[in-house]
């Protein structure tokens, strides 16, 4: 009994030093937010005179209200369209009969392996070639294609989950394939789509890359990118950059929060379904 | 968080029996007569894959054996390019670092959390419980770019670090981590074990909960200590679930760029410089997009040469 307890103090304990590692880089972060601004910080301790208008000026400072307009747009842009084209292939390849479809799998699988990197500079020039530079757009499109590898592989775990029995019943009942999918799986997979829907929205949010080259306004990127480019402003401001910087990155944390079920069912247990 | 969440998919894809064809369930699926008509279904997703990720991974590879400005005409090299890239020693060491970023995002984050995966198995279910998971996550969905940016605080003369090394006496070790030729790299490195350390720990913890707790008890009346219960029972039950974290930290390490491109855009001199960013100041600085589509070629190549192992070794005993 002794031996349990002590061992799960020991555990209590390495886990604590493992969270206040975790946790401290964001205290000191949210401290120098608050010191006046203009001062270089120093040291771990709670500013004598919190300046919690720091806050006020770096969301003036920086526009975010457009910047959050901007991800919201880009954020609907993407994930509705590829939750659509993701449970459709999904199904399709975990469902239905489609020729070569153990090949197409393999293709979406292998495009999990390819770094945004060693596509961007021939996505600039496609884009280039679009005219799309430099809009929402450029960052919609591309997006959407380079999440379908893994939105198309968890769709398809999903539906390979539904049981057979489901579409045999709906077919006798002289559904087609169509219908099938619509009114009988497209219900069933909402869990697994809100779980995907949480994901996507994460990565469109924190994109960093694709924004910085294909669009040169701050004001048209995803939060990420415009993060990047404040920085690149009033990195000598830290105080004014760490008050920005926890601005930009609280919605990420927030959504995690509060969305924290679906989201460790997403990344954990979907990642050894079967 | 395009380096840090998407490459999970990768794992998960390669690990999974869905990936690799050994469906669970493979019965008869209705609707056999339409089939051509079925890839209806599949056609838009394709459709869009195709245009922007297999079209410009083709044309990467064209580009790549040219010798082109961006502007004016291309010349053709053939594999002159190539060559570079894996003879010219500026251009190794970008690979080099490339793989010594492993040690940090995959060595460290996966050996702690296996350590505090055990841990937290132990714990009774409850507040703590919750919480720890909850916090070690948080460096995983928060925007690459931020965490550069916290950790370039950190390290900075005035940051946190050396304050604490002061603190503690050791003010002579004290130094701009990220601006010191010898300590950049390691210290880039460790703001990946940062981030990655909560994926690790909540895949491990999940994987651990899932092995039959018969199989502990057989060991403890065995007489095994913790040492052989790790490496008799919860390792090769744990074998998908490290395959997982593996695969995906190893992907971040080598296809790092947001992390160091804020904190130290590959700085000082060459000495963070990784094949994500190289290809980024080649392509859009130098303006030499050949060179930078061979990086891009390499890379790519680099990244499966490396996760096909790691898929096999993990995956041949689930059979």
């Amino acid at each position: 009994m002794t031996a349990t307890r002590r061992a799960d103090l020991a555990g209590r304990g390495l886990l604590v030093v493992f969270m206040v590692l975790t946790l401290v880089p964001f205290a000191s972060l949210l401290l120098t937010a608050l010191q006046p601004q203009g001062s270089i910080p120093t040291g771990l301790s709670w500013p004598a005179d919190p300046q919690w208008h720091n806050f006020v000026d770096a969301y003036r400072v920086a526009d975010l209200t457009p910047l959050l307009v901007s991800s919201m747009l880009i954020v609907a842009g993407v994930v509705p369209a590829a939750l659509v084209l993701a449970s459709l292939a999904g199904y399709g390849l975990a469902s239905l009969k489609v020729p070569g479809a153990s090949w197409i799998f393999l293709l979406f699988v292998l495009g999990l392996t390819i770094p945004f990197e060693s596509l961007i500079t021939p996505l600039y020039y496609q884009i280039e070639a679009l005219g799309l530079l430099n809009t929402r757009a450029a960052l919609v499109l591309p997006l959407i294609a380079l999440y379908m590898p893994f939105a198309v592989f968890w769709m398809r775990a999903h539906f390979l989950t539904v049981p057979v029995e489901l579409s045999e019943a709906a077919y006798v009942d002289g559904a087609g394939a169509w219908r099938t999918f619509r009114h009988i799986h497209l219900p069933l997979a909402v869990p697994a789509l809100s779980s995907l829907a949480i994901l996507l929205f994460l990565w469109t949010w924190n994109q960093f890359i694709l924004a910085i080259v294909l669009v040169s306004d701050p004001s048209k990127r995803t939060m990420a990118g415009a993060l990047g480019a404040f920085q690149g402003q009033y990195g000598t401001d830290i105080v004014l950059l760490s008050a920005g910087s926890l601005l930009i990155l609280a919605p990420t944390v927030a959504v995690f929060v509060l969305f924290q079920r679906q989201f460790s069912r997403a990344l954990l247990q979907g990642a050894v379904k079967g | 968080m395009s380096v840090s969440a998407a490459p999970v998919a990768a794992g998960e894809a390669l690990t999974s029996p869905a990936a690799t064809g050994r469906a669970p369930r493979r019965g008869p699926r209705p609707g056999g007569l339409r089939r051509w008509g079925h890839l209806a279904f599949v056609a838009p997703a394709l459709v869009f894959y195709g245009y922007f990720v297999l079209f410009p991974l083709g044309t990467s590879v064209q580009y790549s054996l040219y010798d082109w400005n961006g502007i004016g005409p291309a010349t053709w090299v053939g594999a002159e390019n190539y060559r570079r890239v894996l003879t010219d020693p500026d251009q190794l060491e970008t690979l080099l670092h490339a793989f010594e970023l492993i040690l940090f995002f995959t060595v460290v984050p996966v050996v702690l959390g296996l350590v505090a995966a055990s841990l937290m198995h132990g714990l009774r279910p409850g507040p703590f419980a919750t919480v720890s998971r909850t916090v070690l996550f948080i460096p995983q969905v928060i925007p690459l770019v931020a965490a550069g940016i916290v950790w370039d605080w950190v390290y900075s003369s005035d940051g946190i670090a050396n304050e604490v090394l002061r603190a503690i006496g050791l003010g002579d070790v004290a130094r701009p981590w990220l601006a010191d030729f010898e300590t950049a790299l390691p210290a880039v490195g460790l703001i990946g074990s940062w981030v990655m350390l909560g994926l690790c720990t909540l895949l491990l913890l999940t994987g651990i909960s899932k092995i039959d707790p018969s199989l502990y008890e057989a060991a403890r009346i065995d007489g095994a200590g913790r040492l052989s219960e790790l490496r008799h029972v919860t390792l090769p039950g744990l074998r998908r679930e490290l395959g997982v974290c593996v695969t995906v930290t190893m992907i971040a390490a080598l296809a790092s760029f947001d992390i160091i491109y804020i904190s130290t855009q590959g700085g000082p001199g060459r000495s963070t410089m990784v094949p994500g960013v190289e290809i980024y100041r080649l392509a859009f600085t130098e303006r030499e997009i050949g060179q930078a589509s061979a990086m891009a070629v390499v890379l790519m190549v680099l990244v499966l040469v490396t996760i096909v192992p790691v898929q096999r070794l993990t995956q041949r005993a689930d059979q």
